[in-house]
């Protein structure tokens, strides 16, 4: 019996440990996405000509959890991780914890060549590189051309959230914005604060004691304004409301106005192609830079995307810098962006012609791209984005003088480890 | 003459006795032994994944721990159990995941009582129909029937509220999770109709046992069918009722999946198992983490040794032992 179940233990270790490929197979794990990411990886195949082979993973859907196996999976030394689809904001966490390999200096040099800021600052920790720019996405501000029209405001200029908001109260219609206890709150939150020219985290350090948080500024109490004003005209489905609901009510006409990244482009293209939306809908869309938290302070529209990451437990990493440098190419990118609306990392991609044939927001884009801001960048993101949505959800209760400093001991608590999240 | 001989078999008697009396015992023993054999590997296996990890948490817990971290891990005592029983929000959790159970296990008790008569008394003709259809909602995955759910009642996508218009409270614009108590109906309402066949099997073991004589018994002193529910069935059936909800109230301490799904623990609906999901997994906190699991444990353990105590089950008796 003894004898059997050793057996048994045996073949499941060995099972565990052995690799399904050779050294020069490397496997890249990816985000959900409309099989770009694998078809780029079998170009990259193709063309190193034998020198390695890209074997794509999937992980789950919500960064959250893309972020939770990949951690796991790092903290146990996993050797089949070589190559990473990373949401940005958990770059440093996964930098600070030494599981990402050193990016060589002529690599960085290579990938960040003609690459727009906020790209290159979600990959960058400590002051260094620790990740490839890949694609680059930001939200826009979308409207119903009709609905601004009858309101009176002038789309060509900058547009403040205030404006939008009595636009909305004018017009008897609504904004869709994030309002979900859900990352997007975060996203939301911090491109508020960081337009009104402050920052969730004014200065950040390995070490918790060390960060300091900017939720007690003026920048944080201007924010908290204009979310919570935004609430008032958010539908009844506010605090529940992500992207997804966001673009169903404006694609519906329940929201004349909405924040969101461009993929609410190609929805409702593929809609009208399938019947189920009137081609007169996206006829009526318009776009414009992320509105104003403050009047006379540029926006800071929010910055996602995904960049590559090297596992440092891959025992070839420097096939996989090479299969990295493969995928991040601008024909790569021109590619991803056209076939699954994913915005690239390179400027230059922003001239091609089909690009800008297929998103006419393309210059809107890159714009917004140059002008972004990230999220705090902070090895303990996970605590700080699930504090804030703790606190300031639901929106329509947030108190400009209060939320802001409640956020700020909850974070400092948690950080000491004097409390749960 | 005549000689009485005892038969064989007598004559042998004297001698056979104890030789059989020891023959019991070697058979005893080494069915024992068989006995031992065959559930050591499910007794060790038992250990292994039961056991030990909780010995680990119990370990760990001990600990400022971070999984990424593991240079600083520090040994602290009982400091992370202070910390989780001086925070509102553990008390908050708790308070969520005692009102979900007792809900759910209430309502579950009578809907499932019900549904096991029906099984029980169903025409034979339907009788595999009818158990099958009551039984459905058990064979769901519990994430699939959370989304099932949310979708039902999503605003956007929903019916429900198109549907039941007509109920007071319930118009177009109702966001079901958008507020506590209505995200916490919804998730009672999901976990009920789900599990409800659960106990309703247990509990028709139960009627099964409650013997038919006593009930003609009572059918011919002319207890009517209300008096026999309450002085024949359900006194006979005690044992089935009891275990049945000792085991809901377990399941459905651990609440998580609904909650999970439908609100992602928004607008305080929280449960004591979610709360151990984000500090370990999702924060990585493996020490605080590991302590809220243990006092998750020892709630667990409260509740089966209250229900086994103050309640007298015997879990052997619904066996027919």
């Amino acid at each position: 019996m003894g004898a059997a179940a050793s057996l048994v233990a045996v073949a499941t270790l060995s099972a565990c440990g052995s690799d399904s490929g050779s050294d020069s197979t490397l496997t890249w794990y990816t985000n959900p996405d409309s099989g770009g990411q694998a078809e780029i990886a079998a170009r990259c195949t193709e063309a190193a000509d034998g020198a390695y082979t890209i074997e794509t993973a999937q992980l789950p859907r919500e960064s959250s959890q893309q972020r939770e196996q990949l951690i796991r999976r790092l903290a146990a030394e996993d050797d089949s991780i070589d190559l990473m689809s990373l949401d940005p904001p958990y770059i440093p966490e996964f930098a600070q914890a030494g599981f990402l390999a050193p990016v060589p200096e002529d690599v960085a040099e290579r990938v960040t060549e003609d690459v727009v800021q906020s790209a290159i600052d979600g990959s960058t920790w400590d002051d260094e590189l620790v990740a490839v720019p890949f694609w680059a996405n930001t939200q826009l501000l979308w409207y119903k051309q009709s609905a601004a029209e009858a309101a009176g405001l002038d789309m060509d200029e900058p547009v403040t959230w205030a404006q939008l908001v009595a636009a909305a109260e004018e017009q008897g219609t609504q904004i869709a914005a994030q309002g979900i206890r859900a990352e997007a709150l975060t996203v939301w939150t911090n491109a508020l604060i960081e337009g009104a020219g402050g920052s969730i985290i004014e200065e950040t350090a390995p070490d918790p004691e060390d960060i300091e948080l900017g939720l007690r500024s003026e920048a944080a109490v201007a924010a908290a304004e204009a979310m919570q004003a935004v609430a008032t005209v958010g539908g009844p489905a506010f605090s529940t409301a992500g992207e997804d609901a966001n673009v169903t009510d404006f694609e519906e006409g329940d929201a004349a106005f909405m924040v969101n990244w461009p993929f609410v482009w190609p929805r409702a293209l593929s809609a009208v192609e399938a019947g189920t939306l009137d081609a007169s809908v996206p006829e009526d869309y318009g776009w414009a830079r992320y509105p104003r938290t403050v009047e006379g302070e540029e926006s800071r529209p929010p910055y996602g995307g995904i960049n590559i990451g090297i596992g440092a437990f891959s025992r070839n990493t420097d096939l996989a810098y090479e299969a990295a440098e493969c995928i991040v190419s601008e024909e790569n990118q021109t590619y991803y962006f056209l076939t699954n609306g994913n915005p690239a990392a390179k400027a230059s991609v922003y001239d091609d012609p089909e690009v800008l044939e297929e998103f006419p927001q393309a210059p809107l884009i890159r714009e917004s791209l140059e002008a972004a801001a990230p999220r705090p960048q902070t090895v303990y993101y996970s605590e700080v984005s699930g504090a804030l949505q703790r606190v300031y959800h639901p929106a329509s209760s947030v108190e400009p003088g209060q939320t802001g400093a409640t956020a700020a001991e909850l974070i400092n608590a948690v950080l000491a480890g004097e409390e749960l999240l | 003459m005549s000689t009485t001989t005892l038969p064989p078999g007598e004559k042998t008697d004297p001698r056979s006795a104890p030789e059989k009396k020891a023959g019991i015992s070697d058979r005893s023993r080494s069915e024992r032994k068989l006995g031992w054999l065959l559930a050591g590997p499910a007794f060790v296996v038992m250990l292994a994944v039961t056991a030990y990890p909780i010995a680990q948490a119990i370990y760990e817990s001990l600990f400022s721990y971070r999984l990424t971290d593991p240079a600083n891990r520090s040994f602290t005592g009982l400091t992370n159990y202070w910390v989780i029983l001086t925070d509102p929000i553990w008390w908050q959790a708790i308070w969520v995941t005692v009102f979900i159970t007792v809900v759910t296990v209430a309502v579950e008790l009578v809907l499932g009582f019900g549904l096991a008569m029906v099984m029980a008394k169903a025409l034979s003709s339907i009788r595999p129909v009818v158990r099958a259809a009551i039984l459905i909602p058990y064979a769901v995955i519990t994430v699939v029937s959370a989304f099932a759910w949310q979708f039902a009642f999503d605003i956007n996508t929903g019916f429900v509220n198109s549907w039941f218009a007509w109920i007071p409270g319930v118009t177009a614009d109702t966001d079901w999770f958008g507020d506590r108590w209505q995200s916490l109906l919804v998730i009672c309402l999901a976990e009920i109709w789900k599990t409800t066949p659960f106990i309703s099997l247990l509990l028709l073991a139960g009627l099964a046992q409650v013997p038919e004589v006593l009930q003609e018994a009572a059918k011919v002193d002319g207890a009517s069918w209300w008096q026999r529910l309450w002085r024949v069935t359900i006194p006979n059936m005690k044992a089935a009722i009891m275990v049945a909800l000792l085991f809901r109230s377990l399941d459905a301490f651990r609440v998580f999946d609904s909650i999970f799904i439908m609100t992602g623990g928004a607008n305080g609906t929280e449960s004591v198992s979610f709360l151990a999901y984000r500090q370990t997994i999702a924060r990585l906190e493996i020490g605080l983490g590991s302590a809220v699991s243990v006092l998750l444990f020892l709630v667990v353990v409260l509740i089966a040794f209250t229900f086994i105590k103050a309640f007298k089950v015997d879990l052997a008796s619904t066996r027919g032992e």
